[in-house]
C-alpha cells in the first residue's frame, strides 16, 4: 500500500550492492526477468511467486472492494429506492357545496417528507363540473411554470397571473403559454363526501405525467 | 500487478505482445509508470519483510476507510447547529447502511489512534529515527497531532450531548494558555459560547483543512521514508549490511496487505455487530451533564483533574507542551548510532514511563468514575438516555412556514388599504411564490421587511417593473389598477405584516432556514 507517488525521485539512494542482490523485478527492457532476489539460500521470489502474490492481492482487493461497495451503494441510492410516501386522499366535504355555477376554490394540506425534514404543503384545487355536470377537481398548479391559476368571474375562465395562461371552466386550455389544460385530479365519492387525491404533474409538457 | 508488469515488459517492443501489452506500453511511454512501479515495489528492505512493520501501512488502509466513509457521510450531513443532530440521526436511523458507515467512520478513528501508537512505539523501540531520519520522524509526529486533531474536531459534529459537552471542556482547555488562551478559545468557538459557528469551524477543520494537511504530510512522510530507505531491524550498521535484502514486493506488501485487509474486516464486523450510538441533541442548558471524552483522551482528561489554581498553567499547558516538544526532539536527544533497544536504557525507560503514566491515568479515570456512586449513577443515566434515543424512531425536523400558503392574514388589524392589499396578495397569487403574507418558508421566496428600504412610490414602481434579478427569479410585473397597487404596497409596508411573520421570520431567520429570501444579501 505504499504510495508510489514518491518513487520517481531521482535522489532515491540505492547503494551499488543493492543492485546486485535485490530482485530487480526483472521488468526492465533489457531482460533479466525473474532475477534472483536475495543472497543464495533465500527463497527466490521469482516471477511466478511475484505473479501469484499480485493476483492474490488483486483478487482479495476485488472481493473486499465489492463487499464495501454494497453498503456504499445502498447508502447513496437510499432516497431513490425508498421515495417518500405517495399522495393521500383529501376530504373536500359534501359535493352539494360545489353545486354553484362557478368553480370553487378548496385547499388541501399535507405533510411533504423531504429527506430529514417535513414541511406542511398547502395546495389549491378547483372544484368545477364537466360537460355532463359531474364534479371535476382541477389542480390549481398551472402546467406552464407552476403558478396558481385563478378563477376570473367576469371573463368566466381561469387565468394564470404569471404569464397569462387562460383556461376554460372545465380546465381546457384556451390561450397563452401553457402546453395543456389544467390537470384533473382523481376523485371519488365516499360516504356522501367528495375526496380528491392530490398529485403533482410534470410542467411544460403537452401530455400529463404524474410525478408525485 | 506483476502480471501487468511483465505484460508491459513484453510491450517494450511495440507490436510484439497482445493488445494488453501494447496498451501497457502506450501508457508507459507517456507516464513512465513501469519505472514508478519498480521503484515502489523493489524498495530494498534490509533483513526482509516483518510483521513489525505493518502498522504504518495499516494506518494508510484505515485512513482510506476514513476518507471514503467520510465523503459518503457528507452526502446527508448538514453542519449547522439546528440540523446537524437531525441529519446524523437520519443517517443512523433511516438511510440504508447509514448506521454501518457511520460506525465504520467512528471506529476507524479509534483504530487510527491505536495504529499510530503501535507505529510510534515500533519506530521508537527499533531506533528507526536514527541515521538522518529526523525529518521523517518529525513528520510522523506532525501526523500524530493532525490525527488527534481530526478526532477532536470530528467528535463534535454529531452535536449530541456528549459531543457538545466534551468539546466545551476541550475548548476551555485552550483558554488556560497564558496570553493567547482566551483569544484562542474565542477563535476556536467563533464566539464566547459554543454554538453553530463552533460547529462550522470544527466542520471546516475536520473536512477540509486537517485532511488537506494530512494528505500533504503523508506524501512528505512517505517521500522521506523512501529517501532514507527502510531502516531494517535494530542491529549495528555493520551487521545490517550483512543481512539479506528483500524487495518490498511481494513479501512486505503481502504482510501489509493481509494486515490492512484484516483491519478493515475487523472494523466491518464491529460496525455491523455493535454499531455506534447517538445521544439526544445537545442541550446547552443542561448544567448537570457529565462530559467524558473519547477513550484515548481519557488520560489527558484525568491529568487535568490534578491541576488547579495558579499551577494549572504548568500541568495543563506547559507539561503537555514539553512532552510534545520532547517527542519531536527525540532524534536530537538520542543521538548515538546505537539502535538496539536494550543498549538504550534511558530511551526505553522514558518511553515506558510515559506509556505507563498514560495507561495509569486512563485506568484511574475509569476507576474514579466507578468509585463515586453519584457519578456512576449519573453516567449510567446518560448512557440510558443515549440508548433510548438511539432506539427511538427517527423524527423528521418540522420546517417552519407553510408552503403554497393561502392563510389569509386577519385584516382587522390592518388599515383599510392594507387589508385590501392583503386580499389582493392572495387573489393575485403572490402567496403562491412568497407564502402567506410573504413570509416564505418551505422553499418559497420570503419578502423581508421592506419598510426601511423603500418608500411607497419606490415600491410601487418596483412592483410595476421588477428588477432584472427578480424577473430572473420568476417575478412577473404586477398589473393592477393604481388604487389596487396602492393597497398592495400599503399591505407590503404595513408593520402588521412583518410583525405577524412566523417565529423568527421577522429577523430573517425563518426566511433563511425555511426558504429563500427575496432580497439576498440585503436582509439582516
Amino acid at each position: 500500500m505504499e504510495s508510489a507517488s514518491m518513487e520517481g525521485d531521482p535522489l532515491h539512494r540505492i547503494e551499488p550492492d543493492d543492485l546486485g542482490d535485490v530482485c530487480s523485478g526483472g521488468n526492465g527492457g533489457n531482460g533479466g526477468n525473474g532475477g534472483n532476489a536475495g543472497k543464495a539460500g533465500d527463497a527466490p521470489p521469482g516471477r511466478s511467486r511475484r505473479s501469484f502474490f499480485g493476483v492474490l492481492i488483486g483478487a482479495i482487493s476485488a472481493v473486499v472492494g465489492a463487499l464495501m461497495a454494497v453498503p456504499l451503494a445502498r447508502f447513496v441510492l437510499d432516497p431513490v429506492l425508498h421515495p417518500a410516501g405517495g399522495a393521500d386522499w383529501f376530504d373536500l366535504g359534501p359535493p352539494e357545496q360545489f353545486a354553484g355555477a362557478e368553480p370553487v376554490r378548496a385547499e388541501v394540506t399535507f405533510r411533504r417528507v423531504d429527506g430529514w425534514r417535513v414541511s406542511q404543503v398547502r395546495q389549491t384545487v378547483w372544484v368545477t363540473r364537466d360537460a355532463q355536470g359531474r364534479p371535476r377537481v382541477l389542480s390549481g398548479v398551472c402546467p406552464h411554470l407552476g403558478c396558481v391559476a385563478l378563477w376570473n368571474g367576469e371573463r368566466k375562465r381561469f387565468v394564470c397571473p404569471c404569464h397569462k395562461g387562460n383556461f376554460a371552466a372545465d380546465g381546457a386550455r384556451i390561450s397563452g403559454p401553457p402546453p395543456r389544460g389544467l390537470d384533473p385530479l382523481p376523485i371519488k365519492t365516499e360516504g356522501g363526501r367528495l375526496w380528491v387525491k392530490y398529485q403533482y404533474f410534470r410542467q411544460l409538457v403537452p401530455n400529463r405525467e404524474v410525478i408525485g | 500487478m506483476s502480471e501487468e508488469n511483465s505484460a508491459a515488459g513484453a510491450g517494450g517492443r511495440p507490436g510484439a505482445g497482445g493488445v494488453r501489452a501494447r496498451l501497457a506500453a502506450w501508457f508507459d511511454e507517456r507516464m513512465g509508470w513501469q519505472q514508478l512501479m519498480r521503484h515502489a515495489l523493489d524498495e530494498p528492505i534490509p533483513g526482509g519483510a516483518r510483521w513489525a512493520y505493518v502498522p504504518g501501512s495499516g494506518l494508510l488502509f484505515v485512513f482510506i476507510n476514513q476518507v471514503v466513509t467520510g465523503i459518503f457521510l457528507s452526502l446527508y450531513y448538514v453542519p449547522s447547529a439546528d440540523h446537524a443532530h437531525t441529519t446524523v440521526a437520519y443517517i443512523q436511523k433511516v438511510v440504508a447502511a447509514g448506521n454501518f458507515l457511520r460506525s465504520l467512520h467512528s471506529y476507524g478513528a479509534s483504530v487510527m489512534v491505536v495504529l499510530l501508537m503501535l507505529h510510534l512505539a515500533q519506530t521508537y523501540v527499533y531506533g528507526a529515527y536514527k541515521n538522518r531520519r529526523e525529518l521523517l520522524w518529525m513528520m510522523g509526529c506532525f501526523l500524530l497531532l493532525l490525527v488527534l486533531g481530526m478526532s477532536f474536531t470530528g467528535y463534535l459534529l454529531p452535536w449530541d450531548q456528549k459531543a457538545y459537552f466534551a468539546t466545551a471542556v476541550g475548548t476551555n482547555i485552550a483558554s488556560e494558555i497564558p496570553g493567547v488562551g482566551g483569544w484562542l478559545k474565542l477563535l476556536l468557538r467563533g464566539g464566547n459560547e459554543m454554538g453553530t459557528l463552533t460547529l462550522s469551524r470544527f466542520f471546516m477543520l475536520h473536512v477540509f483543512l486537517i485532511p488537506g494537511l494530512i494528505f500533504a504530510a503523508v506524501g512528505a512522510h512517505v517521500f522521506l521514508f523512501r529517501k532514507a530507505g527502510a531502516a531494517g531491524p535494530p542491529r549495528p550498521a555493520s551487521e545490517l549490511r550483512q543481512l539479506r535484502r528483500e524487495t518490498f514486493f511481494p513479501g512486505q506488501v503481502f504482510k501489509d496487505f493481509v494486515f490492512g485487509i484484516g483491519l478493515l474486516v475487523m472494523l466491518g464486523a464491529f460496525a455491523h455487530g455493535w454499531p455506534v450510538s447517538l445521544g439526544p441533541v445537545a442541550n446547552p442548558a443542561d448544567a448537570t451533564y457529565l462530559p467524558r471524552p473519547e477513550w484515548y483522551y481519557l488520560p489527558f482528561f484525568q491529568w487535568l483533574k490534578y491541576w488547579h489554581g495558579p499551577l494549572a498553567v504548568l500541568g495543563v499547558v506547559a507539561m503537555p507542551g514539553l512532552l510534545v516538544a520532547a517527542l519531536f526532539a527525540v532524534p536530537f536527544l538520542d543521538r548515538s548510532p546505537e539502535r538496539r533497544p536494550l543498549r538504550r536504557p534511558a530511551a526505553l525507560a522514558a518511553m515506558l514511563l510515559v506509556f505507563g503514566s498514560v495507561v495509569f491515568l486512563g485506568w484511574q479515570s475509569g476507576a474514579e468514575d466507578r468509585r463515586d456512586p453519584a457519578v456512576r449513577a449519573k453516567l449510567a443515566a446518560q448512557e440510558d438516555a443515549e440508548r433510548q434515543f438511539a432506539a427511538a424512531p427517527f423524527e423528521p425536523e418540522e420546517s417552519l412556514g407553510v408552503r403554497g400558503g393561502a392563510t389569509s392574514t386577519a385584516p382587522a388589524e390592518l388599515s383599510a388599504d392594507a387589508a385590501k392589499g392583503s386580499l389582493l396578495f392572495e387573489s393575485e397569487s403572490c402567496s403562491g411564490c412568497h407564502g402567506a403574507a410573504g413570509h416564505g418558508g418551505g422553499g418559497l421566496v420570503q419578502i423581508p421587511d421592506l419598510r426601511a428600504r423603500y418608500s411607497t412610490a419606490q415600491l410601487a414602481a418596483m412592483l410595476r417593473s421588477p428588477r432584472p434579478d427578480m424577473v430572473a427569479g420568476g417575478m412577473p410585473p404586477v398589473e393592477l389598477k393604481d388604487e389596487n397597487l396602492r393597497a398592495m404596497v400599503a399591505f407590503l409596508l404595513s408593520p402588521e405584516r412583518t410583525a405577524r411573520a412566523p417565529a423568527g421570520a421577522a429577523a430573517g431567520a425563518a426566511g433563511r432556514a425555511g426558504g429563500r429570501d427575496a432580497e439576498p444579501g440585503r436582509t439582516r
